[in-house]
């Protein structure tokens, strides 16, 4: 046996004993409507669809479909809010409101993680130490500006915008839905929310939490459906402002729905992020950098490190290390406190990946996957690496969202840059190395609204997140995030 | 020799011992990483009141650590200091249990080479199976790299027949980089165990220490074909800690490295943790301490 | 069974290092209430008294200061929790320390519990609102970032014994300063139950010290003293406060003289205690 056989072989195989969390801590309701003005009410059309665990294919609750008028009802309950209750609402009392339902976020923490592993697929390890916990601190950060928007930066007495549509994806349903709201509360402004399809049990919790938060009625709607709903949301005339975090393709579609309005629009779309390497990274450090980069929330993260820029100098031993550490990702049931990477969250998205790979060994790529055994049941991929990807390649080009790496290489720090920024997004970047100035100076030059240097995928409620070009503007966090919610 | 170059990012480092950290490890797994803890139990007493009467009642735990229960291995060594190691040695007989010594002027090492070498050679005629040196921290920390390396090997030299565990002290060593550097030359002179301390400074072993130290264990593995092995020593109370251990092991280098011929624990209350975690298990009850003899 | 029940009276004492300790000089002084009623027997704090405390602060700070910025901002929050839940009893204090009627005591407490919760939010703010990067003609990427003189030590309003004593120990400590504080003379009891909180709402012990006595024979002590690094002299008269910035001047320490009331969304008393270190870092390949 060669040496590093010795060592592959019997990486990882202390087999660990199933460690599920339960998922009767849920709670689930056999059913939800919509919520609207306080009040969980039903849609005016009784039309509901399953929302469904990706890890199992089985069948969750039954939720509500809201229709046009849905939508008509919940703006109007927002607008009503606004004009009556919550422009009237000073900041230090709506900060005590946020304040509540940051608390009771934490207070119902393991209960939130367990419906989100349930409706998205995420492992819960990922759920109950990130999601949920950012989650309440976005709330808790939003909330410490509610009282003094005169120090953001905007003016001596910024004003809200008015009534906000936010629509929102499936890859982190209860954080997306704390970094629409929380900010938008905080200026002042009343809400309609339209979760993901596929991943609206969180937000309806969350309405839960609100009516305990004690939260007037109609400052924050949720309205559950698909594409339709989102687009009504869109379309209603009576919405000052839209927030869209999504696919690149329907955020084109909703800008030029809304370009010849007087609708505010920010948008967070896809990205390729780039994590590249030199040559003097710390080694074991970056390896768990790549992975988490592109194997965190299975890869559907619109900022992943999807493609990885190695130098070419330590390329071989850089791939050698990472498929090695691929083959160790413990790939299963998402409630197993032990799973490291989780389920694909539908069909669809599986569909989509699955075809991308496919391009990528067609184009000539080398495919790894790993060898884990995958549930018979439910939607799932195998952590996968294509090396000797051409930047021509569509696997370095096209968004994959999925746990797919395309690794290509580069020998100058010039061609780094230039390799990276050759997309027509530009949201997110990691750069590794221990040299400081070379950092700096290849983060000052590269074309992405994030740059992670010696880690990946990091999050904080005070640091501004949103990308450049096709990948969207306006940030999310920070002093940054207010300002598409004040009239400035 | 790319990972021997390599820096550490602590941030990194600390975040992946913290998130393995999180593995659950229960029910059947939990009972054999138990048993396989007891198994790697260095049981130490390195005191100046150390006496034969104490060091009888150390071998005796270590061969037979529950007396009602045959069935929980024997412990993988004692670790005395030399002076006590025929002592141990009459008391343990032909059991499986070794005998470890310290030496090398332990704890501090601040000695010449011709008085270490002698502890060496005492301990190692006194019938101590394994030594357990200390590296000159302060030839380390002035760049002295080439003396901290002969060092080694003339120890390594004078060990004979008995295996050599380098303690780094990794608490003096402070930084992730020079814990990997130590590793290295450590594993370069010949080592056959690499270990973090002394448990006679403020710091003893941490996890991410131990993630960085496996990592080159690992790594010069792949690289000479040599296993080396690793022990952690010092602050490890609980069962709990232990298990953490094992698992940054399993997933590092792997399962090949679970066994006490490559992994140990320094440790004193450890070993009751573990008896009282394996009663636990068995009762389905928390258990006091007093189920087990104090020494 | 008699309805007449006798109540158990509070002992009101200091509060350094997390502990609730008596003066070790073993004095006390009578406080009374606004009426002339006999309120409590508080302890007299004494130079030992303070010593100990800035012997404390100082060891609490750096790991304050190292904590995170979302951690001090929870730690005040749940500070606001527990004046919610006994503001009662601060309601009570301070309409017989004051003089209020029962209204207007809460209304004191209301606008104080808000001022704490402004406070917890200003913690991860700070450094964007103070801090930012500086466009330097040269490869260098310069950023400047507050941090926190150290140990400030604040001479508490004489007359407002809830609202100003909040804003002026909590504007220090949430950028990340400990405070010794010295509470009104004649109305200390509603910053003691402040401190009785503090204990409950996990602040870590040494972060606000608070010592009740005679505010002039304390003053001296803190202002010369050399390991504090700021001053808050709002609760001294004028003429006393030359004399003690004078004594301040001797260790360099930053003197904060409020001099009458800020509008309420100043934040003067947050920059008084911050230091701006500024970091140049080279950019090239």
């Amino acid at each position: 046996m060669t040496e590093h056989e010795l060592v592959n072989s019997q990486l990882g195989s202390l087999q660990y004993d199933p460690a599920p969390e339960s998922a009767a801590i849920a709670r689930l309701k056999p059913g939800y409507g919509l919520f609207i003005d306080g009040q969980f009410t039903d849609p005016k059309k009784h039309e509901p669809f399953a929302t469904v665990n990706p890890a199992t294919g089985e069948s969750l609750a039954a939720v509500s479909q809201g229709s046009a008028q849905d939508v008509d009802r919940a703006v109007k309950a927002a607008r009503r809010a606004y004009d009556t209750v919550w422009s009237k609402t000073s900041g230090p009392e709506r900060a005590k409101y946020l304040f509540r339902i940051a608390r009771i976020i934490q207070e119902r923490a393991r209960e939130l993680a367990v419906v989100e592993t349930l409706d998205n697929g995420k492992p819960i390890r990922e759920s109950r130490d990130i999601d949920i916990p950012l989650a309440a601190a976005y709330f808790f950060y939003y909330a410490g500006w509610a009282d003094k928007l005169d120090h953001a930066g905007f003016g001596p007495d910024p004003k809200p915008v008015g009534v906000a549509g936010q629509i929102i994806p499936w890859n982190f349903p209860l954080l997306m839905a704390a970094w629409k709201l929380a900010p938008a509360l905080a200026a002042g402004n009343t809400c309609v929310l339209k979760p993901a399809e596929t991943t609206p049990l969180s937000a309806l919790v969350l309405a839960e939490i609100l009516q305990q938060a004690g939260l007037p009625d109609g400052v924050v709607n949720i309205v559950t459906g698909d594409g339709v709903t989102g687009s009504a949301l869109v379309e209603h005339p009576d919405v000052d402002k839209i927030a869209f975090t999504g696919s690149t393709d329907v955020g084109r579609l909703i800008q030029q729905r809304v370009a010849s309005s007087r609708k505010r629009l920010t948008l967070e779309l896809g990205g390729k992020g780039a994590n590249i390497v030199f040559e003097d990274a710390p080694v074991d450090e970056m390896i768990e950098g790549i992975i988490d980069g592109i194997f965190f929330n299975q890869g559907h993260v619109c900022c992943a490190g999807s493609r990885l820029l190695v130098q070419e100098s330590i390329a071989d031993e850089v791939l050698r290390r990472l498929v090695r550490r691929v083959e160790q990702l413990r790939v299963g049931d998402p409630l197993d406190k032990n799973t490291d990477v989780g389920a694909i969250n539908s069909a669809e998205q599986l569909a989509r990946i699955e075809e991308l790979v496919s391009i990528g060994e067609n184009e000539g790529a080398t495919r790894y996957t790993s060898s884990c055994e995958l549930p018979s049941r439910g939607y799932w991929f195998a952590p996968t690496v294509f090396a000797n990807v051409a930047q021509s390649h569509r696997i370095a080009r096209d968004e994959i969202f999925g746990p797919v790496l395309s690794v290509l290489t580069f020998r100058t720090p010039e061609e780094a840059v230039a390799k990276a920024n050759n997309t027509k997004y530009g949201l997110a970047c990691g750069v590794w190395s221990e040299k400081g100035s070379r950092t700096l100076w290849v983060a000052e030059r590269l074309r992405a609204g994030v740059i992670w240097a010696n880690t990946y995928n990091r999050f904080d409620p005070t640091s501004p997140f949103g990308g450049m070009r096709e990948s969207g503007f306006g940030r999310e966090g920070g002093r940054h995030g207010l300002e598409a919610y004040l009239n400035v | 020799m790319l990972a021997s170059l390599s820096g550490v990012d602590s941030v990194g480092v600390e975040g992946r011992a913290a998130k393995l950290a999180t593995r659950s490890i229960k029910r059947s797994t939990k009972m054999a990483a138990i048993d396989l803890a007891i198994s790697m139990v260095d049981l130490t007493t390195l005191e100046g009141a150390d006496t034969n009467g104490r060091v009888t009642s150390l071998c005796v735990k270590a061969m037979r650590p529950d007396p009602r229960d045959p069935s929980v291995p024997s412990a993988a060594a004692v670790c005395v200091y030399p002076d006590l190691v025929a002592h141990a040695r009459s008391v343990l007989g032909g059991s499986t249990v070794a005998v470890a010594a310290v030496a090398t002027a332990f704890p501090s090492g601040r000695a010449s080479l011709k008085v270490k070498l002698l502890d060496v050679g005492e301990a190692v005629a006194a019938g101590a199976d394994e030594i357990d040196m200390v590296i000159d921290r302060g030839a380390f920390l002035s760049g002295r790299i080439g003396q901290v390396f002969d060092e080694i090997v003339a120890v390594r030299d004078a060990c004979g027949e008995a295996h050599l565990k380098v303690i780094l002290e990794t608490g003096e060593l402070v930084t992730y980089d020079n814990v990997r550097r130590a590793s290295w030359i450590a594993m370069l002179a010949g080592a056959d165990f690499i270990k973090t301390s002394t448990g006679k400074v403020g710091v003893s072993a941490t996890q991410p220490t131990a993630l960085v130290m496996l990592e080159a264990v690992r790594d010069f593995a792949e690289t000479t074909g040599r296993v080396v092995g690793v022990k952690v020593a010092g602050g490890i109370r609980t069962s709990k800690d232990a298990i953490r251990y094992l698992v940054l092991v399993n997933e590092t280098v792997g399962s090949m490295w679970l066994r006490p011929s490559l992994f140990r624990f320094g440790a004193s209350s450890l070993l009751n943790d573990l008896l009282m975690q394996r009663l636990k298990q068995q009762r389905g009850a928390y258990v006091r301490a007093d189920e087990f003899s104090g020494d | 069974m008699s309805e007449d029940r006798l109540d158990v009276r509070k002992t009101y004492k200091l509060l350094i290092n997390g502990a609730f300790p008596r003066s070790e000089s073993g004095r006390s002084y009578e406080v009374l209430s606004s009426s002339g009623a006999f309120l409590a027997n508080v302890a007299q704090g004494s130079r030992k008294d303070l010593r100990d405390a800035v012997v404390a602060a100082r060891s609490a700070q750096t790991k304050w200061w190292a904590a995170t910025a979302y951690n001090r901002g929870q730690v005040i929050y749940r500070l606001a929790e527990m004046a919610e839940s006994r503001r009662d009893e601060l309601a009570e204090h301070v309409a017989l320390s004051e003089g209020l009627k029962a209204r207007a005591a809460q209304g004191c407490v209301s606008r104080a519990i808000d001022r704490i919760i402004w406070y917890a939010g200003w913690t991860d703010k700070v450094a964007q609102v103070m801090g930012g990067t500086n466009p330097v003609a040269g490869p260098y990427f310069n950023f400047s970032v507050p941090v926190p003189s150290g140990v400030v030590a604040v001479l508490a309003d004489q007359s407002s014994s809830l609202e100003a004593f909040v804003d002026a120990v909590l504007a220090p400590i949430c950028v990340g300063n400990t405070v010794v504080a010295v509470a009104s003379e004649l109305r200390p009891t509603p910053a003691v139950l402040v401190g009785e909180m503090t204990a409950t709402a996990d602040f870590p012990a040494g972060v606000l010290n608070i010592v009740t006595g005679l505010t002039e024979e304390l003053a001296a002590t803190l202002a010369s003293h050399e390991d504090v690094d700021g001053l808050d002299l709002e609760g001294v008269s004028p003429e006393a406060a030359d004399a003690l910035a004078q004594a301040a001047a001797g260790s360099i320490k930053r003197v904060l003289r409020m001099d009458g009331p800020a509008p309420a969304n100043s934040i003067r008393r947050l920059r008084a205690f911050v230091e701006t270190s500024t970091v140049w870092h080279t950019i090239g390949q």
